[in-house]
């Protein structure tokens, strides 16, 4: 019963802070918008027994993506003019409209498998013990922490000023 | 453990009811004539201590500083994997530690490249 109005909340949130992504003018409402979209979501996930992934969320999507997009409002020229209307608004919300017409068939076509074992609360330790214990997946967190490398070392290489 | 998350759910729901409250209470007092509405261009303008802007607030940021938000977004990633490993710091013992310390250690070399580069120079 709670749970099911803890999702009900969030859903509606999460799809009006969706539509407000979508329809403020000012761009940086729009990106405070997209935070408050990002931890309805994070919401969802614990509704779902997913604690670690909601604390990646909230880690990663409302820390750190968030600070992404407000940093690149504040470098955007004339931000002030917000989000113009251009002549590719129809063709957008068709190609929008079929996109989200395919999701919704799909995910009522589809018969979702429902696993009999009840979910693992709280998931962060036996996640801990999968990724860093001697006998887990200790190499390819190290590979991970490669990639992330390549993606710091990319982004200066890429983006600095000659 | 999701009555826990329950409560952090209930504190946003008293957060967000209490922000909502608190600007439309004056409002209210007004329209029933509690509060007497004298508005002047002081009173009207936006409470902001400190000193008075110059020109306009809306201006366009170098984008040098982008490389702060691109860095601090790679560290970021690195805590998702420290989170997990300080929760069950204890039981995973010295093998975990070391491998973390490689981790940390594999991420930094970006960082000190970074440095390097001057690209993380406010200028």
């Amino acid at each position: 019963m709670g749970l099911a109005a803890a999702y009900w909340i969030m859903a509606v949130v999460a799809v009006l802070a969706a539509l407000g992504v979508v329809f403020l003018r000012n761009v940086f409402r729009a990106a405070l918008s997209l935070v408050l979209c990002f931890i309805t979501v994070a919401g969802l996930y614990i509704t779902l027994s997913a604690d670690f992934l909601a604390a990646v969320q909230i880690l990663v999507y409302v820390g750190a993506i968030s600070v992404l997009i407000i940093l690149a409002v504040m470098m955007t020229r004339e931000v002030q003019q917000g989000s113009p209307a251009n002549r590719l608004k129809i063709p957008a919300f068709i190609v929008a409209a079929v996109v989200l017409g395919i999701m919704i068939y799909t995910v009522t076509a589809t018969s979702w498998q429902v696993a009999s074992a009840a979910p693992l609360a709280p998931t962060t330790v036996p996640l801990a013990g999968k990724l860093f214990s001697e006998s887990g997946f200790i190499l390819p967190v190290e590979i991970a922490a490669m990639l992330i490398l390549a993606a710091i070392l990319g982004a200066i290489v890429i983006a600095r000023e000659k | 453990m999701l009555a826990n998350y329950g409560l952090i759910g209930l504190f946003f729901i008293i957060v967000a009811l209490f922000s909502l409250s608190m600007p439309i209470i004056p409002i209210v007092l007004r329209y029933l004539k509690i509060v007497p509405s004298h508005p002047g261009p002081v009173k009207n303008s936006t409470f902001e201590c400190g000193v008075e802007t110059i020109g306009k607030t809306w201006v366009q940021f170098n984008f040098h500083y982008y490389f702060y938000a691109l860095v601090f977004l790679a560290i970021d990633v690195l805590v998702v994997f420290l989170y997990p490993w300080a929760v069950q710091l204890r039981q995973l013992g010295l093998f975990s530690f070391f491998a973390v310390l490689v981790l940390v250690f594999i991420v930094v070399i970006g960082y000190v490249y970074a440095w390097k580069k001057k690209v993380l120079e406010w200028k």
